[in-house]
C-alpha cells in the first residue's frame, strides 16, 4: 500500500474533528472567547511543526487502534473534555465523513482538493494568531511538496489504500441519511449524474478510426447515467476556488444539527485551567493522562446509529 | 436484457482494487477468486448459484512489521494443469488450482526501491507453459512451468515499462501474421506488446499519457484497454495502431473481460456500471469495430471486478468495494 498516505489520513479526519467541535460549541452557547481558545489550541497541537515533519515521513499507515488514540488526545488538547461516549461518537462522525469523501471523489487526485478544503476551513477557525495561521500554511507547503507532482497512478494507490483503512465501516450517520447521501443500510448514495471528473469525457460516444489516424466513422449508446461535461478544474493554489464541495463544512451556521455534549459544555464553562502550546503539545507526544469529565452521557439509541453530532 | 440472479455470499467484502473478481470455468463448476485484503477468497458454486465450497488464502509473511495486503488473485489455464497465483505486497505464491497446496513462492526483490515506492506485484496472466506477474518496479517476470510438481523457475525478466505494472492480456498464437500474443500494461498508461517464446520478445509500445491502464485485454489481435478516465481504447496489436476510442465511463475503470468465442468484451468501472460490447471485423477495411449491447448499473456500487461466467457471455459475474457478495447477471 501507499507509504504516503498517512498525512492525508490525519488532516482530514482532523479537519471533520474541528468542524464538529465548532459546531457542538456554537449550539451549546459556549462565549465566543472559550470557543475560540478551544479551536485555537487544537489547531496549533494539530499543525505542530516537528509532529508534521513526523507524519510526512513515508511510512504505513498507524493501526485503527493507534490513530483513535491520536485524535482523543489531540480532542484534549483544550480545557474543553469530552467523556467517552462524546468521543466515540465524535470518531465515528469524523471517519464516516472522510470515508463519503474519499469514495466520491472524481478523481483520485481530487482526495488533495478534499485536503485543502479542510485546510482553508481552518484558517478560517483561527483567531487572532499570526503563529498558528503560519503552521497551518507551512502545512500547506509540505502537501504541495509531497503530493504536488505525483502521478494518477500513485494517486490511485493512495485512494485504494485509505479505502482499505474505512473497508466493511457502515456506521449509520443521521445528518448523512437526513440529507440522503447514506442508505439505511449504512452504505453510501454513488450518484449517477452530475459533472463527470475533470479530464473525463461525457459516456456516450464511440469513435472509429482507420490506419491513418482519420475518424471513419461515430456512434452513441445509452450510457445510464445522466452526466454533464466537468465546468473547470479545482485550484491547487495555496489560495484558490477548489471547486469540489467534497471537505467543506456541512455542520454550517444554517443548519439544526442536534447535539450531544451538555456535559462538556458544563465542564468548559466551569473551568479555568489555561493550556500553552507546548502543553498541548506534549500531549500528543506522550502519555498523558488527565481527568475525563464523569457527567451524563446522553445516549441516543443503542447500537451503531447516531442521533446527532 | 440481463436479470440479477442469486449472489454467492463472501466471508470478507472485496478490496477496492482492481481487477478483483477471477473466474475458473471448470465442467459444471464455476470458481471465484475475490481478495478481501490480507486474505483472498475461493470458492466454488453450482449452475444456479449454490455455493458449495469455499477457501482462505493468506499473504505469505515475510520480513515487515504488517500483514502484507494482497494485490491480485488469478487462474492461470496452462496446457496441462491450471494454477492459483497470488500477488501481494511480498512476493507471488502459485498454489494448485484448488488452493489446497502452495507449490511455489517468489519473494520480490525490494533491492531497488526507494523509501517512498511500494513493493508488490499486481498482473497476473498465463501464456502457453509461462504464468507471467508484473512487479512495482515495471518489470514483468516468466515464470516456465512444468507439466506436473513444483519445478517452477523464473526464466526471465521483461524491461519495458518504468512504472507499476497494471494488467497483463494473453491469447494463444494466432498462426504466423499474428505474431503478437501478449501485452501488458501499467500505471502510466502504456502497453507493451509481446511476443512470446523461449525469450519474449517486445514488439511495440503504445504510450499512455500519463492515465493508469488499470485493465488490458486481447482479441484476435486486437488490444482493448481500460484508462483511468473512463475511456476503453482498440488497438491494432502488430502496429499500435488507435481504431476505436469509446467514452465508455464516468469514473476509472477497474476490470475488462472477454467471452472470446463470441467477441463480447465486458467493462467495469467506479461509476457503478458494466457495459457489454461486441467485437466485430469490418468485413471490408478489415479494421476492428465495436458496438454496444448492454449496460448495467449497480447501484451504490464501486465495482471492483467483474469477469463472464460462461464462453457465450450469457452471464457475467460483479464484485465491489466494501460488498461482502458476488452479484450475478445472466441474459434472459
Amino acid at each position: 500500500m501507499s507509504v504516503r498516505t498517512l498525512p492525508l489520513l490525519f488532516l482530514n479526519l482532523g479537519g471533520e474533528m474541528l468542524y464538529i467541535l465548532d459546531q457542538r460549541l456554537r449550539a451549546q452557547n459556549i462565549p465566543g472567547d472559550k470557543a475560540r481558545k478551544v479551536l485555537n489550541d487544537i489547531i496549533s497541537t494539530m499543525f505542530n511543526r516537528k509532529f508534521m515533519e513526523e507524519l510526512f515521513k513515508p511510512q504505513e499507515l498507524y493501526s485503527k487502534k493507534a490513530l483513535r488514540t491520536v485524535y482523543d488526545r489531540l480532542a484534549h488538547a483544550s480545557i474543553m473534555r469530552l467523556n467517552q461516549a462524546s468521543m466515540d461518537k465524535l470518531y465515528d462522525l469524523m471517519t464516516m465523513a472522510f470515508k463519503y469523501q474519499v469514495l466520491l471523489c472524481p478523481r483520485p487526485r481530487d482526495v488533495l482538493l478534499v485536503t485543502f478544503n479542510h485546510l482553508d476551513a481552518i484558517r478560517g477557525f483561527i483567531q487572532d494568531s499570526p503563529t498558528i495561521l503560519q503552521q497551518v500554511d507551512e502545512t500547506f507547503r509540505q502537501l504541495t511538496e509531497t503530493y504536488g507532482r505525483l502521478s494518477a497512478g500513485e494517486f490511485q494507490m493512495i485512494r485504494q489504500t485509505l479505502l482499505s483503512f474505512f473497508q466493511d465501516l457502515h456506521i449509520r450517520v443521521s445528518i448523512f441519511l437526513k440529507d440522503r447521501v447514506q442508505n439505511s443500510n449504512g452504505r453510501f448514495v454513488l450518484p449517477v449524474s452530475g459533472p463527470v471528473p475533470w479530464g473525463t469525457e461525457v459516456p456516450g460516444l464511440i469513435r472509429m478510426f482507420n490506419r491513418k489516424g482519420e475518424e471513419v466513422r461515430k456512434a452513441e449508446f445509452k450510457h445510464g447515467g445522466n452526466y454533464v461535461a466537468a465546468p473547470k478544474e479545482g485550484s491547487f493554489e495555496l489560495y484558490g476556488d477548489r471547486v469540489l464541495k467534497l471537505g467543506t463544512n456541512m455542520y454550517s451556521v444554517n443548519r439544526p444539527v442536534e447535539t450531544h455534549m451538555s456535559g462538556a459544555s458544563k465542564n468548559l464553562a466551569s473551568q479555568t485551567q489555561t493550556s500553552s502550546i507546548n502543553q498541548a503539545r506534549r500531549v500528543i507526544l506522550r502519555s498523558y493522562q488527565h481527568p475525563s469529565y464523569s457527567g451524563p452521557a446522553e445516549e441516543r439509541g443503542a447500537g451503531s446509529d447516531h442521533g446527532g453530532v | 436484457m440481463f436479470r440479477r440472479e442469486r449472489s454467492i455470499p463472501l466471508r470478507g467484502s472485496a478490496a477496492a482494487l482492481c481487477n478483483n473478481l477471477s473466474v475458473l470455468q471448470q465442467r459444471n463448476l464455476t470458481h471465484f477468486g475475490v481478495v478481501h485484503g490480507p486474505s483472498a477468497q475461493l470458492l466454488s458454486a453450482a449452475p444456479e448459484g449454490v455455493p458449495l465450497a469455499q477457501r482462505q488464502l493468506h499473504a505469505k509473511e515475510g520480513a515487515g512489521v504488517s500483514s502484507p495486503l494482497i494485490t491480485q488473485v488469478h487462474w492461470c489455464v496452462l496446457p496441462y494443469r491450471v494454477l492459483l497465483v497470488l500477488a501481494s505486497h511480498r512476493g507471488i505464491q502459485m498454489y494448485e488450482s484448488d488452493g489446497s497446496v502452495m507449490v511455489y513462492w517468489h519473494a520480490l526483490d525490494s533491492g531497488d526501491a526507494s523509501l517512498v515506492q511500494a513493493v508488490f506485484a499486481r498482473g497476473i496472466a498465463a501464456s502457453g507453459h509461462f504464468i507471467c506477474v508484473g512487479a512495482w518496479s515495471g518489470r514483468v517476470l516468466v515464470f516456465d512451468i512444468p507439466a506436473k510438481g513444483p519445478h517452477i523457475v523464473l526464466s526471465e525478466e521483461l524491461a519495458g515499462h518504468q512504472t507499476p505494472v497494471t494488467d497483463i492480456a494473453t491469447e494463444p498464437a494466432q498462426g504466423q501474421d499474428c505474431v503478437a500474443d501478449m501485452v501488458t500494461a501499467d500505471d502510466s498508461g502504456l502497453l507493451c506488446v509481446w511476443r512470446s517464446g523461449p525469450e519474449f520478445k517486445l514488439l511495440t509500445q503504445i504510450p499512455g499519457f500519463g492515465v493508469p491502464c488499470p485493465s488490458v485485454q486481447l482479441w484476435q489481435g486486437t488490444i482493448a484497454a481500460g484508462y483511468g478516465d473512463g475511456q476503453v481504447r482498440l488497438y491494432e496489436a502488430s502496429t499500435g495502431t488507435l481504431h476505436v476510442q469509446i467514452n465508455a465511463h464516468a469514473r476509472a475503470v477497474c476490470a475488462l473481460d472477454l467471452a472470446p468465442d463470441v467477441g463480447k468484451l465486458l467493462s467495469a468501472a467506479e461509476d457503478t456500471f458494466v457495459h457489454i460490447w461486441k467485437l466485430s471485423r469490418s468485413p471490408e477495411s478489415g479494421y476492428i469495430e465495436v458496438e454496444h449491447c448492454h449496460g448495467e448499473c449497480v447501484p451504490d456500487t464501486q465495482v471492483c471486478g467483474a469477469r463472464f461466467c460462461d464462453p457465450s457471455g450469457s452471464s457475467f459475474a460483479v464484485t465491489g468495494y466494501d460488498l461482502a457478495e458476488i452479484l450475478r447477471f445472466s441474459s434472459m
